[in-house]
């Protein structure tokens, strides 16, 4: 290496430096932009259309709190609570999705592959068909599901360290086990009908109530934060373990905080609406393609499953001829991606 | 600027499980200069500069930086004042070398603290410093092999630190990007006055670059000082279980190793 002989100062590299990094927060700002305005724009179609189609000023109106006949039931009522809780769930999916993946280093380290999601999923089935639980209590089991199921995958993989492979194999297969259990469970509520059952089979929004708005918006207004506050030190950890202690990062207890509160928004999401398949598994890729300047994938990956959650749920009720649950739409969507990450996988190594 | 930190090893040993793989070991770093450290394979080489990092717990000892227990001190202090290259590193896909060199600005910045001009200017010296600026908008993986070992030691040294440590920084480079490293690495050293350690595995390289070398062997050290104190006949052969000849290094005046093995070697006259 020719030492010194290019004729760079570093003040010239410094101000290279700037202009580039400006640029790549310019075109972050924008896509970030560009993804909330169609999640707006995707809300205010949930809302206007459908069965009966609504104009906007009805909409406002509804929302407003005022009494408009025929729109305050179907907005009001069915469509409001549905498309709000359509976005926040999309929003917990995809930051927990999306940190997963980026802290084990493998996009199919997503928890609804590696058996969180289902796990909570059986939870929540188990405390409001057996125990006859609701509200609070359902989260709860819920939550303490996801995490212990996470905590098991994590010991049944371990081996003198945790290899992301082994880890995600063992985690496939809890899934299953665990999806049986919730199917047995199914059987034993003979009161429910086939569309409730779906719910906690492949999610669904099926009768969105405000009372399943209200303990997921709270999970996300304090999770959200801690992972928000977390993506420096999240960032650092993907340069390896080694390299991130290093930099002064506090591995363990980062990872703590990490699984922890990704565990939290998945399993709060998924006691509102079950394990709606492969929205937190799509969403991070997806943000990744997307965002080609770099910097952390949590807002873009969220707003990414809020929008597929929208979508999905929208033309699950309306595009086909029957009803279809949202999670019915996004496993038609996830799984030949799966499939081909797979693939890919296999011959490549590792990506996002 | 000369580096004034002390970095003392006391009675320091580190395991795996039951296996150890450092006992009792002893070692002062000599501040301001080149150190190398040297052994067979599974010696604890890189055992050894991961705990002296704190990336391993001691079981017993302690490993003192400036009289404080460098396991006892805040993270991100410590990684202000010493910074670890470690073997192999992941590049997140699609990552640009000015992303990855900025990684190593993290130390210095707070939970929700922007991006300074401090932190600017550390980044573009420590491409400059590597001859990456070129490279500041690529992605990491497109980068040849030796071009990705300087685009690390620019993270490195974006990191600011008076002590680096690195482990094997010269492997999987062919012997052109290693003499690179090397250079880069002594030019750091004399101009800042960065204190180097590293672990090496050729003896040559590291006779000829380091001011100190350490030889490792058997969980402990054999032997530590100039390379004319420590590679020596007697001290290969302890070490490595090889017979040598040393001699002095026509170019650098350092000694240098050659192996004896039971092949390709002229009978001795007489």
């Amino acid at each position: 290496m020719k030492q010194q002989a290019v004729g760079v100062t570093p003040s010239t590299t410094a101000e290279d430096l700037v202009r580039g990094r400006n640029r790549q927060l310019t075109r972050r700002r924008r896509t970030i932009w560009l993804l909330s305005v169609l999640v707006v724009l995707m809300f205010a179609v949930t809302l206007m259309f459908g069965k009966t189609f609504y104009p906007p000023g009805e909409v406002i109106r509804v929302i407003r709190g005022e009494e408009v006949p025929g729109a305050s039931f179907t907005v009001g009522r069915l469509r409001l609570p549905r498309a709000v809780l359509a976005v926040l769930v999309g929003l917990c999916l995809g930051i927990g999705g999306v940190t997963f993946q980026t802290m084990l280093r493998n996009p199919l380290a997503s928890p609804d592959i590696i058996g969180i999601s289902s796990g909570a999923s059986a939870a929540a089935a188990f405390a409001i068909v057996i125990l006859s639980l609701g509200g609070a209590a359902v989260s709860a089991f819920a939550i303490v599901a996801g995490l212990g199921i996470a905590l098991l995958v994590y010991l049944l993989s371990f081996k003198s360290g945790v290899v992301g492979t082994r880890l995600i194999l063992i985690g496939i297969g809890v899934a299953a086990m665990l999806e049986s259990i919730t199917s047995y469970i199914l059987t034993q509520a003979a009161e429910w009908d086939l569309r409730d059952a779906m719910r906690w089979l492949t999610g669904s929004l099926n009768g969105a109530a405000w009372g399943q708005v209200i303990p997921v918006l709270a999970a996300l207004l304090v999770l959200g934060p801690v992972l928000l506050g977390q993506s420096r030190n999240l960032a650092t950890l993907r340069l390896g373990d080694d390299a991130a202690s290093a930099l002064g990062v506090r591995v363990d207890r980062t990872r703590l905080i990490l699984v922890i509160s990704a565990v939290g928004l998945i399993a709060f999401a998924t006691a509102a609406a079950g394990p709606i398949a492969f929205v937190a598994f799509l969403a991070g890729p997806i943000a990744a393609r997307i965002m080609t300047s770099g910097g952390s994938l949590l807002v873009p990956a969220a707003l990414v499953a809020a929008l597929l959650v929208l979508v999905a749920d929208f033309s699950g009720q309306y595009l086909f001829g029957t009803r279809f649950p949202v999670g019915v739409v996004t496993g038609a969507l996830g799984a030949p991606y799966l499939v081909y990450l797979i693939i890919r996988t296999n011959s490549r190594g590792r990506s996002l | 600027m000369t580096t004034t930190h002390t970095l003392a090893i006391q009675d320091l040993s580190v395991g795996y499980g039951d296996r150890a793989v450092i006992e009792h070991l002893d070692l002062a770093v000599p501040p301001g200069r080149i150190t190398a450290i040297v052994g067979a394979n599974a010696c604890g080489k890189s055992t050894l500069l991961r705990s002296m990092s704190r990336l391993l717990s001691p079981t017993g000892g302690q490993v003192l930086l400036d009289g404080r227990q460098v396991h006892r001190m805040p993270a991100k202090e410590l990684a202000r004042t010493l910074g670890l290259l470690p073997q192999s590193p992941i590049a997140p896909e699609g990552i640009t070398v000015a992303d990855l060199v900025g990684r190593g600005r993290h130390p210095h910045q707070r939970l929700l603290s922007r991006w300074s001009k401090a932190d600017d200017l550390a980044v573009a010296e420590a491409l400059d410093a590597t001859v990456t600026a070129a490279l500041a908008e690529r992605p990491v993986d497109e980068l040849s092999g030796g071009q990705r070992q300087r685009v690390w030691i620019a993270m490195a040294l974006a990191q600011q630190t008076d002590l680096l440590f690195l482990d094997e920084p010269t492997t999987f480079l062919d012997v052109s990007h290693q003499i690179e490293v090397l250079d880069l690495l002594t030019d750091l050293n004399r101009r800042r006055g960065t204190t180097i350690v590293m672990v090496l595995h050729d003896l040559n390289l590291a006779a000829r670059y380091a001011d100190h070398l350490v030889a490792l062997a058997d969980g402990g050290v054999h032997a530590s000082g100039t390379p004319q104190e420590v590679l020596t006949e007697d001290c290969v052969r302890a070490v490595f279980g090889l017979d040598c000849q040393v001699l002095e290094d026509p170019v650098s005046g350092r000694p240098m190793m050659l192996p004896i093995g039971r092949h390709h070697v002229r009978a001795k006259p007489g």
